[in-house]
């Protein structure tokens, strides 16, 4: 499938690297208006200037002060918005560390970003996302999982708890905002050869890991999926 | 009135003042209103999320503080948003009622106003001393961030703590383009648009760029509400086409959305989709061709609002309204109680209806279940069916 999304406006969170870069470019290539957020505000202008048309903002999703702004800059880059990805992620401890190793504040950064954090920035934008609905356009709001969501993996605690808990979260959010025409859905993307990887399992051969933009197109597939059921309802 | 001095958008305890197209007045529990709306009705939201359009900085030729109020935007364009109109103040935040504000230093073309991180020139003054146009430098994307991050939301004396965004966006809140929250939007939350569904009302939106709602000069006060661009989108226009068609009524949530809906459909062609600057003033007198009812904060006398109030019922029925909402107790201002007040020319009114269930005459009314636990709460204080005084 390769249509082109042309119309369709799309934020991602953690957009300089990546999943989230590969996203970032995958959504270029077919036709989508793309705003992505990272931390570092030169990564972000440089990722701006490499992939023209995308708008870069400069943001932490894991700081509440932040959500709101966060949530204009991208409305007002898109002109509102019908995805959202939220694909930033923090791993916890690094290195990895068994939980009872873990202290308190890494398992609350691993929260702040990989709950919290897409739990706001998604609130702040569920008007724009239901705007969107009302006017027969795709709504769509992606969480990017892990098998360590499902899976109990030693080492993996901080970071399989936050994102088993972000799973469970866009099953309930989906149950209840799809009679507003919003749709919320959590997809694992697979161990991919990523920096977060690399912290992870620095020892871990690449050749045996997906490619990011392998990753990136199978998700892009499956928002044009989702943009094709919804032009299909409207 | 007194003053609703705390930033909750939705106190459980909230107050709604119904007055019906006959001039009756009721009270129920905001929490309710979905009960006194009747299947088949359209309640129309304005989706605006609210801009951070107070901008602290300094004055470059005087060096002096000032605080700008972004007030005004020629369009809703994402990428048309260098100039602005704004409301220039002295030095000062919102703990002083604006009318006891210090004065901006004399403003001219051509002087830089340095705001946080953004850049501004003065383009004009616009016949008065504190508001101008002014032309930010920069990229859409740069001012954006500029405004997201340095901006604070336009507040004013009678909440004491600073406002954030959070407290100002409705639920709703979509494109960041209002200057103040269209705050009759604070009712909705998701349990509310559930429960319209369940009951057979619909929603649309429209995107209104909310205006300011106090200068704190008298001279500027007489010239709100200013321009205001508006977007409707095609599904809004056919929502409101099918509900007229069926001879349900249109139910404008805010003064913004009766204004922008009212806007459009005088424009030669009526209604369609698509963007609008409404330029007009609703008063007493003006005809509301597609308004039914509206549900509104609690307004005094004077303001902009109330005048607005004065399209939809009497002076004789809004006195009596006013009167109500003191004597019970009403909060007001942007946090406060609403009323529900229904078009005195629309046929039939929500007391008749009422009082059909009164008589246990559910061969009236389909909504009959929906209406009773709502008429066992209704305190009927005027039956003012057939009062018509003015």
């Amino acid at each position: 499938m390769d249509t082109s999304l042309n119309t369709l406006r799309v934020a991602i969170t953690g957009g300089t690297s990546g999943l989230g870069l590969a996203l970032v470019k995958a959504l270029r290539r077919r036709g989508a208006q793309v705003a992505f957020v990272a931390r570092d505000a030169t990564r972000v202008a440089a990722v701006a200037r490499q992939i023209e048309g995308s708008h870069g903002i400069a943001g932490d999703v894991s700081w509440k002060l932040e959500t709101h702004a966060l949530a204009i800059q991208i409305s007002a880059a898109l002109g509102g918005l019908d995805v959202l990805v939220n694909n930033a992620s923090s791993l916890g401890p690094v290195p990895l560390a068994p939980l009872a190793d873990t202290d308190c504040e890494d398992l609350e950064a691993a929260l702040a970003t990989n709950l919290i954090g897409p739990f706001r920035l998604t609130k702040a934008l569920l008007g724009a996302l239901s705007a969107a609905a009302r006017e027969g356009r795709p709504a769509l709001v992606v969480n990017i999982t892990s098998d360590a969501a499902v899976n109990a993996y030693a080492g993996w605690g901080a970071y399989g708890a936050s994102k088993a808990a972000l799973l469970h979260l866009s099953r309930i959010w989906d149950e209840e905002l799809r009679e507003h025409g919003v749709r919320v859905i959590a997809v694992d993307p697979g161990d991919m050869d990523t920096p977060l990887h690399a912290l992870a399992l620095p020892d871990a051969d690449p050749a045996a890991l997906k490619r990011p933009d392998d990753a990136a197109r199978e998700i892009v597939d499956l928002i044009a999926t989702h943009v094709a059921a919804a032009e299909v309802n409207a | 009135m007194k003053a609703a001095t705390l930033p909750t958008q939705r106190p459980r305890d909230a107050k709604l003042l119904i007055v019906d197209a006959a001039g009756g007045i009721a009270h129920a529990p905001r929490l309710q209103l979905a009960e006194h709306l009747q299947p088949g009705d359209l309640l129309v939201a304005n989706d605006a999320a609210t801009l951070p359009a107070s901008l602290r900085g300094v004055h470059g030729p005087s060096r002096t503080t000032i605080e700008v109020r972004l007030a005004g935007r020629r369009s809703l364009a994402v990428d048309d948003v260098r100039e602005f109109t704004a409301i220039v103040f002295g030095a000062g935040d919102h703990h002083t009622r604006t009318e006891d504000r210090v004065a901006p230093p004399p403003l001219r073309a051509g002087d830089a106003l340095m705001l946080g991180p953004l850049r501004a020139t003065v383009l004009r003054t616009l016949a008065h001393p504190r508001l101008v146009a002014l032309r930010f430098d920069g990229t859409p994307d740069a001012i954006w961030a500029g405004i997201a991050r340095h901006g604070k939301p336009i507040q004013y004396a009678h909440l004491a703590e600073p406002l954030a965004l959070w407290d100002v966006w409705t639920q709703v809140a979509a494109l960041p383009v209002a200057f103040e929250p269209p705050s009759a939007g604070f009712v909705l939350d998701w349990a509310l648009l559930g429960a319209l569904k369940r009951r057979g009302i619909g929603f649309a939106t429209l995107t209104h760029a909310a205006g300011i709602s106090s200068t704190g000069d008298a001279a500027l006060d007489a010239r709100l509400p200013f321009d205001e661009p508006y977007h409707l989108s095609a599904a809004t226009v056919q929502a409101i086409a099918r509900t007229q068609a069926m001879g349900s009524r249109v139910v404008a949530l805010g003064t913004t959305v009766t204004r922008a809906l009212e806007h459009a459909a005088a424009r030669s062609g009526g209604m369609r989709a698509g963007d609008g600057l409404a330029d007009q003033r609703i008063v007493a007198g003006t005809p509301l061709r597609i308004v039914d009812a509206i549900v509104s904060g609690t307004h005094e006398p004077g303001t902009s609002h109330y005048e607005l109030l004065r399209a939809f019922a009497s002076d004789a029925v809004l006195r009596r309204a006013s009167a109500a909402l003191d004597r019970h107790g009403y909060r007001t201002h942007e946090f406060g109680d609403s009323v529900l007040i229904e078009r005195r020319s629309a046929i039939g009114g929500l007391l008749a209806r009422h009082h059909r269930l009164d008589a246990r005459d559910d061969v009236f009314d389909r909504g009959v279940l929906g209406h009773a636990g709502a008429a066992a709460d209704l305190t009927v204080e005027h039956v003012g069916l057939f009062a018509r005084d003015d």
